[in-house]
């Protein structure tokens, strides 16, 4: 049994940037979550929620130890915060449109509430 | 038991917030061992305009964030044995020495012991040319007629040098944020120069401290879902390093915030890309082994960094004049307000098409209550709003054109759809930035003791 839920209600997620290049760091609330998000959230799939923002790549680094993924989405800064004409040239908010995404758990998930 | 070092945070950028140190200072004084406060108030940008600064006044040119940040608590550390160190120094730490040592005098302070640490600044030391050469992931200096700074990231040995000569604050220009932390660690535990799991574990240590706020709480809360108590008066971190270069995360009790495994594996993966290679001057830290434990209420212990061989070269970073950001802002709200907001954006749009063609203007709509709130409440986010505000924004070497752009937004005042309300204008001195690998001689750190009066 498996029932659908927003990444939000299973993950932690947080944006850094290095000129105009973005990370976002993924943490399973539970661990036990890992293995579901992991074969979900894939780098590819990561790729068409920012394909707006046209990345030239995108890596996924896997932190089993911590229960934690590192998404590099490499050139989706408009230039990075000295050079976007927007008003988020970190790219901070961008965690949320990863925590957007829907993924399939096992129904024993709740979302905290 | 064995011995801890006690390393607080007092800011994690220039704009942080100024009276939280205090409870640091406080915690780390209750504190049975060695003592730091560490503060990261050097932002590319604020380097640049330090280096501005410099030059127009050779006894300016530090960080602008070392008064509001020092004066809270000198008095505190000095008494309680709690040794500063930050990089208030920017361009210019030996004024920023000297102007710590007034602030001391001013508050009827005993004069402090001040250590200086320099030799990171390259401006006079490379050509633009030399510079260019060595430019990561792009060419901007090859074009650039100008360069304002250029600054390597030193490492912690300098700053544990400084330590040694036994002073009350350490002040430096640029230097990796993590060597703040692990700077006091190299001179109270003396780990050898290629002790790489321990220069690792030291790394990270400043690493998760370095942003302050982040790791207990801040940049965290999402009601609902990840809930903070007491944000609002939110502790800054202290970590506790033993000599083997365990850590455990924690905050001065009696404050807001949270220390758990989600606000630490947050801050432990923020700005990493390879999380087998975070490069510092120092080593090079492999984050995947780390693991992460509570281990009581705000206190989270964090182990099994290692570490590989420092890198060949030293990064830095080359900034260079960007022209200037202009923007401007107008408001539409109530029935049809929609319509009238885009009405306006495509005014605009048409108007510089004729006038500034080559003008890449980008238009941002925002809405919640930008005109329709109240003074004496806070807006009331459940209703559904009507209340457009349009943000037009542009950059380019040429002043004028910017001007151009504002003066046909503020013009829709009288000239645009009706109701155009609240237009604002702000226009930015931009810089751009560049990064470069350098070679190691070229890093010159020295420390100089100022005030050694007492």
């Amino acid at each position: 049994m498996t029932r659908r839920v927003r990444l939000q209600d299973i993950a932690n997620a947080r944006a850094g940037d290095k000129g105009n290049r973005l990370n976002i760091a993924l943490v399973c609330r539970d661990p036990k979550d890992y293995a579901a998000i992991a074969t979900q959230v894939t780098a590819e799939r990561v790729a068409q929620i920012f394909a707006a923002r046209k990345p030239t790549r995108v890596v996924r680094y896997d932190l089993p130890k911590l229960a934690a993924f590192n998404f590099v989405l490499d050139d989706v800064l408009e230039g990075g915060v000295n050079a976007s004409l927007g008003l988020d040239g970190h790219g901070k908010s961008l965690s949320f449109m990863l925590l957007d995404m829907p993924v399939d758990v096992a129904a024993r998930a709740q979302a905290p509430t | 038991m064995t011995p801890r070092v006690f390393i607080g945070a007092g800011a994690g950028f220039a704009g942080d917030r100024s009276d939280a140190g205090g409870p640091v200072v406080d915690a780390l004084a209750k504190a049975d061992g060695p003592r730091f406060l560490i503060y990261e108030t050097l932002a590319e940008r604020t380097l640049a305009l330090c280096q501005l600064e410099r030059r127009k006044d050779a006894g300016r040119g530090y960080s602008p964030a070392l008064e509001r940040m020092l004066s809270p608590v000198l008095a505190r550390c000095l008494e309680g044995g709690v040794k500063i160190v930050g990089n208030f120094g920017a361009a210019n730490p030996p004024a920023a020495g000297k102007r710590i040592a007034e602030i001391a005098t001013s508050l009827g302070l005993r004069a402090p012991r001040i250590a200086v640490v320099e030799g990171d600044d390259l401006t006079g030391r490379m050509s633009k040319a030399e510079l260019a050469a060595r430019e990561t992931d792009g060419n901007l200096l090859v074009q650039a007629r100008d360069i304002i700074s250029a600054n390597l990231y030193l490492g912690a040995r300098p700053i544990a040098d400084a330590l040694d000569q036994g002073p009350d604050i350490v002040v430096t220009g640029r230097v990796a944020d993590s060597a703040l932390a692990l700077g006091p660690l190299l001179h109270v535990f003396g780990w050898r120069a290629d002790d790489w799991d321990r220069l690792a574990a030291g790394t990270l240590a400043g690493h998760l401290l370095e942003c302050a706020a982040q790791i207990t709480g801040g940049y965290f809360a999402d009601p609902g879902y990840k809930d903070v108590p007491g944000l609002a008066e939110v502790g800054y971190p202290i970590a506790e390093v033993d000599a083997d270069g365990d850590i455990v995360i924690t905050k001065p009790s009696g404050t807001g915030g949270i220390v758990n495994r989600l606000t630490v594996i947050e801050q432990l993966l923020y700005e990493i890309h390879d999380p087998a290679a975070y490069l510092a001057p120092d080593v090079v830290l492999d984050l995947n082994p780390v693991e992460v434990a509570e281990i009581g209420k705000d206190r989270v212990r964090v182990f099994g960094a290692r570490g590989k061989p420092a890198p060949e070269t030293l990064k830095a970073t080359v900034c260079i004049d960007g022209g200037v950001l202009g923007e401007a802002e107008i408001s539409y709200a109530g029935p049809n307000a929609a319509a009238r907001a885009q009405l306006a954006a495509e005014i605009i749009v048409a108007r510089l098409r004729q006038r500034a063609p080559a003008l890449k203007v980008r238009v941002d709509a925002m809405g919640a209550t930008s005109v329709l709130g109240a003074s004496d409440r806070l807006p009331d986010l459940s209703a559904p709003a009507n209340d457009i505000r349009l943000r037009f924004a542009a950059q380019s070497a040429d002043a004028a054109q910017i001007e151009m752009l504002l003066d046909e937004v503020e013009a829709l005042y009288c000239a645009g759809p009706a109701g155009g309300a609240g237009v604002r204008r702000h226009v930015t001195p931009r810089l751009a930035s560049a990064s470069c690998l350098i070679e190691r001689r070229y890093a010159e750190p020295r420390v100089t003791l100022l005030g050694a009066a007492a």
